[in-house]
Order: C-alpha cells, then structure tokens, then sequence
C-alpha cells in the first residue's frame, strides 16, 4: 500500500465516485461531513425545544388525570396551600399576578430608560463615550442574577424602607427595580443594534431637510427602526418573566394578590425554584410544581407568538 | 447693457479638512443665480466634498475642518449666527441614491414643512395642497395621486428620485443641490431627471455634481472642472469643453485620466 501523491488535473483514474479534478477525496468528503454537522446544529434547536417541553409536560401530565385535582382551579384560584395536611390547594393566579405585576413594573422603568439610553449611546454620544458606555452596559447584563438578589435584599431593601414608609422593604417595587436594572442592558445593546440598522442615508435625507437631532430621532429614527425596538422590549420582557434568583430574594416571596406596588408577593419562577427540592418526587405537589414550568412555558410561548405577529404587521404596513 | 450678473453661491479661499488629509484647497468660485452648474473632475478630486459644504452637511463628522468663507445669497454661512436649520431650508440636497424615508409618499413630501413650521398651522388643506404641488412640479402627481399612502421605498427608483426632489419644493428652497443623482438610475430614468432640471431651472439655482461628462454636456449651463482638491476652472459649459482654458482641463475632457 502506497499513498496515493495528489494528482494534477486529470486525477485518480480509478475513482469510483466522479470529483472535481484536482481535488483529494478527504476534502470531498470532509466538506460532506461539515455540512452535515452543520445541519444538525441548526436543527438541534428545535430537538432541544421540543424534548425540554416533552419532559416537563411528561413529569406534570399524570395530576391532569388526578381526580382531586381541578384545572380551573389550579389557574383562577389565589390559594396556594401545597403542604397543608387538612387543606391541600394548588391556586396559582397569585403568584401569576405576582409575575406578571413585577414583570410590568419592571418594564415600566426599564422601556423608556433602555430605549432612551440607546438613542444617547447610538445617536447623541461622542465615540470614546459609546465605546466606555457600551462596556460598561455587557459588563452589567454579566452580573449574576444572584447579586442582583443580593443588593435587592440588602441595599434596595432599606432604601425603600427607608423612603416609603414600607413595613418590609422586599415587594413588587424592590423586585421591579431589580429586574428592571437587569433586562436594561438587554433592550440597550439590542435597540442600539436596531437603530445602528438604519441606513445612513435616511439620517442624511432628514438632516439636508433641516430636522433638528431630535426630529431625527422621533421623526425619522424610532419609525424606520420600530420593529427591532419591539424585539429588544420583548426580550426585556421574556429576561423579567423567566428570572428566578433575583426576584426569590428580591420580592418577598409571600403568596399574595398585590394591592399597592408596595406589597410582597411572590413569583411562578421562585416557587419552582423554592418548593422543588422539598417536594417528594411524584407527589401531587411535585408534578403541580412541573404544571407551573408548563404554564410559564405557555405565557412566555403567547408572548413571542404575540410580537411575532405584530412584527409581522408592522411589517406589511 | 446687461444687468449685473447675480451669484447665488460664492466661495473664497474655502480650505477644508478631513482630519489630516486636505480635502478643498483655496477654492474660490462664484455660481450664478438660476442657472444649473456642474462639478465635473476625477475621483477624489472635492467635487461631492465642496457640494457638501454649501448646506454644511460635512460637518455631521466630527474630523471635519473647514476654513474660509462662503456666501450664499450674499451672508456668509460660517458666521457664528447662521441656523443650520434654516440654511438647510434654504439649501435642499438630492443624494446619489435615492433615499426617501420609510414612510409614505404624502409625509415624504411634507416632511420639510412637519419640522419647520408649528404644528397649528398646517392644516390638512395646506399639506395636501403643498403635496399636490410638488408633485405635480415633478411630474409625479398623475402616477402617485392614489397611492399618496404606499411607502416611499416602495416606489421605482426613478420615481424615488423625483420624490426626492419634490420634497424640497414645499419649503421653497433658493438652491438645490444634487450630488450624481443620476447614477443609480437607468437611461429613461436619467432623462427624466434632467427634463426635470430643466423645469426647475431658473426658480431654483441647480448646483449637480457628475461623474458623466456627456451629462454635464447635455444639462449644464456652466461647469466648474476640479481636480486633487483644487478648482481648475469654471466657464460656461459650451466653453468649457470646445475650448479650455487649461491643459489639464483638456485632458481630462480628453479621457486621458480620470
């Protein structure tokens, strides 16, 4: 057995499969291969969504066919009573309130001061400020989520004792705030990426008409960029809904119907991650807690649906 | 016996910068009122660049310096008291590419007037009279009156360019200026752009910026050759390429570089 040397032009005579001339088979086949592999890692996202959802449904499916158990319940109730002896309720509308009043507060502070510093960073800032900020803006989306639970539950907390007159400092406010410092860097880099997105040229157009910088920005910049700005807010908002560490510290963790924004209250993510370890595994409040993880699979599933289409909308217009 | 000739643009000792690397050198030239005058020269050689100092949209980059003086209509523009916005109201700009905003036809055309005039005095008869006009100034108007709703992007290049200079009528610019606005266009596309000049000429004072020489030919009135930075000359375009004035004017117009 002898190597075969790479041949000039006209190749291995022999060569049961027909090849570009000149080519060794490895690369032929190597680059057969690369495509293959590729292909998979595309497809594999799909593989992952849909085996994650099969194995969280798989765990919950058997309290649907429980006979105590009651569906409509389960999502209108306010009462959450999982270990009592005598009273066993699974109600989870209060601890979806709790996520979706934190998750709306958040967005409340985080929208405006994540789009307004996008337009400072893109558009107002000279370029060793943007460079600084936009370093400044990765290094705050890599703080874990956990000392963002700590600062809510130490700074935050007195802070807001100390302003609002709160009896306890950990609520809705505090998880708001927290959460809202979290999904700002977020909608910064990737409304910043959408308003670098628009075309030089329109900024031109607006600028030889005589728009001040800020007619650009409202006239010209926020409608030409309108469709990336909503996808930066809905990530915002998916980052709010899915947080767990940050908002178990951070609001209290009481189960409650909020009132006022200064009312603890606790959230889908933060039972999951309290009452699992404690639930005997295949008990009822096991699989209640796995039906939660399907009803946070499904809010965060119609949301993305939700923007998806309104891009689409906004799109056709 | 002729009444005195009146310049709409005048330059003088206009020097200007790109950081390091001199971009004008002493230009010092006058454009006449209501004529249409091309910048031809070579790549590189300042034509966009002078263009664009004449609405002050150069200096949007920050490593830009400029020195000298440039009047318009008799005020030098560099004075510490002239509004940008308002000499760019005064100064409309027609791009290379065709760059309406994604919005719709009818706000593209009253973009201009939405900025600069408060909001109580616009009423939908004004806008739509002032649409209506300036497209009709285009020759547009038949093509675009039902579709005043569709996206200006949507449009056909040529008719994106028209839109483009419909824009700048209802603000009743004294100046406009186009940097090749022909160049991203067809032939058909081409003439109707320079029918257009034609029109618009005399109204307007038309300083174009071209590439194509056989176009400052056909469309100019005067010419103002430039090259590496420098103005050449300027003579009245018939002039200009029958009989220069100098040799390196001549050879280009020759095609022996450029």
């Amino acid at each position: 057995m002898t190597e075969i040397p790479p041949m000039p032009a006209a190749g291995n005579v022999a060569a049961p499969v027909p090849r570009a001339p000149g080519r060794p088979r490895w690369a032929v086949v190597g680059e057969r291969l690369l495509e293959w592999i590729i292909r998979l890692c595309g497809i594999s996202a799909i593989l992952f969504v849909l085996g994650i959802f099969y194995f969280v449904f798989a765990k919950a499916a058997p309290i649907l066919l429980d006979k105590e158990f009651s569906l409509t319940e389960f999502l209108f109730s306010t009462k959450w009573y999982p270990t009592s002896e005598i009273n066993v309720r699974y109600g989870t509308l209060a601890l979806t309130v709790g996520t979706l009043a934190v998750t709306l507060l958040a967005m409340l502070i985080a929208v405006p001061f994540g789009l307004g510093a996008a337009i400072f960073v893109s558009e107002f800032c000279g370029p060793r400020l943007k460079e600084t900020l936009k370093i400044v803006i990765e290094l705050l989306a890599a703080i874990p989520s956990v000392v963002w639970g700590f600062i809510g539950l130490s700074v935050m907390k007195t802070v807001i004792e100390k302003t609002t007159g709160a009896p306890v400092g950990v609520n809705v406010l505090n998880g708001g705030i927290i959460l809202a410092l979290m999904s700002v860097p977020i909608i910064v880099s990737i409304s910043e990426d959408a308003l670098k997105a628009v075309p030089d040229s329109y900024r031109e157009a607006g600028i030889a008409l005589g728009a001040t910088r800020w007619q650009l920005v409202y006239k010209v910049l926020l409608p030409a960029a309108k469709t990336g700005l909503l996808a930066a807010v809905l990530l915002g908002v998916g980052r709010a809904i899915g947080e767990t560490m940050a908002v178990l510290m951070a609001t209290g963790h009481a189960v409650n119907v909020p009132t006022s924004v200064l009312d603890p209250v606790r959230t889908l993510t933060a039972t999951i991650a309290a009452e699992l370890g404690e639930a005997p595994e295949g008990s009822n409040h096991y699989r209640v807690l796995f039906l939660i993880g399907v009803l946070l699979f499904t809010i965060t599933f119609v949301i993305n649906l939700a923007a998806d289409l309104v891009i689409r909308g906004i799109r056709r217009k | 016996m002729s009444a005195p000739v009146k310049y709409s643009i005048q330059t003088r000792d206009l020097n200007l910068w790109y950081g390091d690397f001199q971009a004008l050198k002493n230009v010092t030239v006058d454009i006449r009122h209501g004529l249409i005058t091309s910048l031809i020269g070579p790549s590189g050689c300042g034509k966009t660049t002078l263009l664009r100092c004449f609405n002050r949209v150069n200096e949007r980059y920050g490593y830009v310096t400029t020195k000298g003086e440039i009047r318009l209509l008799g005020k030098n523009i560099y004075d510490p008291d002239v509004s940008l916005i308002e000499l760019r109201r005064a100064v409309g700009m027609v791009f290379q590419r065709p760059n309406p905003l994604p919005i719709s036809v009818y706000e593209n055309v009253v973009f201009g007037l939405r900025i600069h005039t408060p909001r109580r005095q616009l009423g939908r008869g004004v806008l739509d009279a002032a649409v209506e006009k300036a497209l009709t100034e285009v020759g547009l108007w038949t093509d675009l009156k039902d579709r005043l709703k569709q996206r200006a992007t949507e449009l056909q290049l040529e008719q994106q360019q028209k839109l483009c200079i419909a824009r700048l009528l209802p603000l009743k610019p004294d100046i406009i200026l186009m940097d090749e606005p022909c160049s991203a266009l067809d032939v058909e596309g081409t003439r109707a752009i320079e029918e257009l000049m034609f029109e618009l000429k005399g109204r307007y004072t038309i300083v174009i910026v071209t590439h194509n020489m056989a176009q400052a030919r056909r469309a100019s009135d005067e010419c103002i050759f430039m090259l590496l930075g420098e103005l050449i000359e300027r003579r009245r375009t018939e002039d200009l390429f029958l009989n220069p004035g100098d040799s390196r004017t001549a050879e280009y117009i020759e095609g022996r570089y450029g």
